[in-house]
């Protein structure tokens, strides 16, 4: 029997009996539906949460200092009071360090910001020009300040737009204004872009930038560096980079060899990778669990098929004896199980389409429906139809025809 | 001289039901030449269903031969004999056997779509030309089983006919039908067996043998009785006749 013929049967026997049909693919579609809104849901928040990863600036790399066992018995310091960072390091690897585009020294302090009537409590960072594209960030208004600030560790301030709308009024421009912290007056020179909450809840915009050395000598009267950011030239290079700021840093304290680092080097790929990871382990978990749902289903259509076949074995044994080969009852039969299947799949994508696009907008959490996930389960559910449809049409096939005429 | 059909020398069949072995058919030969019109009679359990079924290719005989058209059906497959029965034999049925809510049509064209060397435009061609054959022509979109049983029955022999077979295997063809409609299938195998093609019927009813031409009674697994009829009745006749007594007993009533 040719295809065309073969499809045609199939279609028939499918719509007369149409609920049938219908609850019997309800199994793959909610199997195939549930797949694609399950794994879009997971994708969704893996894009996101690596989105504002790399937000957070993808090639970034953290040096902060790090003991990594108790010296003499005292307790494991944290790394805040470690001291071991000096600006001398940071000279070191811009020395040696091919695969470093910019690097900033961090040291970091809390406090209230005072401009006339208002004040915020806020966090000043030190930093050098170089930070901004360290974290890819970008100014909204103003100018960086400059190598020279740094050197004259100038009263100068960039502002977060979480400071600047605490402290002044809507439409008030904050370049040129004098702000107070710790009762050192610091003059605005800049705004940096919104960049919102990290994906750990915190403010990103609720910072000051000034020049490293000005929270140096002005506010907390140290010497040493609390970290150390650094850009990969990019995100591939970051493992280099990491090795080429270890030996440089090793260098600079004078490790031996043997003793471990006393400091510790985080590359933002890290990070990325580990956090995707865990989302990874949920999309393929709720992928189990709709997969599950479309081996179900495929139980579905076994029962139904095998119901189809003993209800037909007349039809069978007459088929039989007109002229029908086992191969062509075996086909009759598969191809109505794999078009229920894939009937029921093309439902169940639609239906999971939607379902996820629904999903981002009434509950608006982050969906993408991939394409590998519309094939993937497509494929799955195809793949059902035939293998649990095989059986009953086996079963169909080897029937005797006599017997089968004479069924009852 | 015409062709032989169908020749079965010396047919044996044995049915093994647990340790007893029952033995349905018993040595059994006669040849069946082209353009007749033979009646198979029997009481139940003469063996005349087992040897209907080997004569359509859907059994296979324990010993014997049986050559079908000049072919050794023993020497054939499974998918060979599906072969042999879509291309050679026409079968009708005491129940018809027609595929519900499916068109007279669609009925009458399944055994082509098992044979690939019928294109679909001939296929629907020669399917109406059969359903005109058995006077169906108008009846070609009727599902099935809007149709009378006499009409049905003209559908099954409509779709036994389609694949032009070397002969018409019937299986008590009028089994189910009443009086009247059941002269109607005879006279319309009859017709059909002046146009030359060759018909064997199961029966068990007398009546219905007398309008072949040839009759075969089997008994406990043997040909006991092998002629050819002397006075063939003339469906047609008996119909009209029949027709006759009906007004008769009209007028009466």
């Amino acid at each position: 029997m040719s295809t065309f013929n073969l499809l045609r049967l199939a279609w028939r026997a499918l719509l007369r009996n149409k609920l049938r049909a219908l609850l019997t693919m309800l199994g793959i579609i909610i199997g195939v539906a549930a797949v694609i809104t399950m794994t879009s849901i997971g994708e969704g928040s893996k894009q996101s949460i690596r989105s504002q990863l790399s937000g957070m600036g993808a090639n970034m790399i953290t040096i902060r200092p790090f003991s990594g066992q108790s010296q003499g018995g005292s307790p494991l310091l944290g790394s805040s009071s470690l001291q071991t960072l000096k600006v001398s390091d940071i000279e070191a690897i811009k020395k040696t360090a091919a695969h470093i585009t910019d690097i900033s020294p961090v040291v970091s302090s809390n406090g209230q910001v005072i401009k006339a009537a208002k004040n915020w409590p806020t966090s000043i960072q030190g930093v050098s020009p170089g930070y901004l594209s360290i974290r890819e960030w970008k100014l909204k208004d103003g100018v960086m300040f400059t190598e020279s600030d740094v050197a004259t560790a100038d009263k100068v301030c960039l502002l977060g737009q979480t400071v600047v709308d605490n402290l002044f009024d809507p439409g008030e421009d904050p370049i040129g204004k004098i702000i107070r912290f710790k009762k050192i007056p610091l003059k605005v020179i800049g705004v940096l872009s919104k960049k919102g909450e990290s994906n750990f809840g915190q403010d990103q915009d609720d910072i000051m930038l000034v020049p490293y050395t000005t929270v140096q000598k002005r506010i907390l009267a140290i010497d040493y560096i609390q970290s150390i950011y650094a850009a990969a030239t990019d995100e591939a290079s970051s493992p280099l980079a990491t090795a080429e700021i270890t030996t440089a840093l090793r260098k600079a304290h004078k490790l031996p060899e043997g003793q471990p680092d006393d400091f510790s080097v985080r590359t933002q790929a890290e990070l990325i990778s580990t956090i995707s990871s865990t989302s990874e382990l949920l999309t393929v978990l709720l992928a189990a669990i709709a997969g599950i749902s479309l081996i179900v289903g495929g139980i579905g259509i076994m029962n139904i098929m095998y119901v189809s076949v003993t209800e037909r074995i007349k039809e069978i044994g007459l088929r039989m004896s007109l002229g029908a080969r086992g191969r062509d009852i075996l086909l009759q039969f598969l191809v109505e199980a794999i078009l229920i299947s894939i009937t029921g799949g093309v439902i169940g994508v639609i239906l999971g389409i939607s379902a996820s696009k629904l999903v981002s907008v009434l509950l608006s959490w982050p969906t993408l429906v991939t394409d590998s996930s519309v094939i993937l389960s497509f494929a799955v559910c195809a793949i059902t139809g035939v293998f649990f449809g095989y059986y009953p049409a086996q079963k169909a096939s080897r029937l005797n025809p006599i017997e089968a005429l004479r069924y009852e | 001289m015409s062709a032989k059909i169908l020749e079965i020398t010396n047919l044996v069949k044995e049915f093994k039901t647990g340790a007893e072995t029952v033995r349905a058919l018993r040595g059994v030969s006669f040849a069946v030449e082209k353009g007749e019109f033979v009646s198979i009679m029997g009481a139940s359990g003469s063996g005349k269903s087992t040897l209907l079924n080997i004569l359509g290719c859907l059994d296979k005989a324990s010993e014997g031969e049986y050559l079908l058209d000049g072919i050794n059906v023993k020497e054939h497959s499974r998918n060979e004999l599906a072969k042999l029965r879509n291309r050679k034999i026409g079968f009708v049925f005491q129940s018809y056997n027609l595929l519900p809510r499916t068109s007279a049509l669609e009925n009458v064209e399944l055994p082509l779509l098992y044979n690939s060397t019928v294109s679909a435009k001939d296929r629907y061609s020669k399917a109406v030309s059969v359903l005109e054959a058995v006077g169906l022509g108008d009846r070609v979109n009727y599902f099935t089983n809007q149709l009378s049983g006499g009409q049905q029955q003209r559908i099954a022999i409509a779709r036994a006919l389609i694949n032009n077979p070397v002969m018409i295997l019937a299986d008590e063809p009028t089994g189910n039908l009443d009086t009247k409609t059941s002269y109607g299938i005879m006279l319309l195998l009859q017709e059909l067996n002046k146009q030359g093609v060759t018909i064997l019927c199961v029966t068990h009813e007398p009546d219905i043998a007398t309008f072949t031409t040839r009759t075969i009674i089997l008994k406990d697994g043997k040909v006991i009785k092998d002629e050819r009829n002397k006075d063939i009745r003339s469906a047609k006749e008996e119909l009209a006749l029949i027709e006759k007594n009906n007004d008769q007993q009209k007028q009466a009533g």
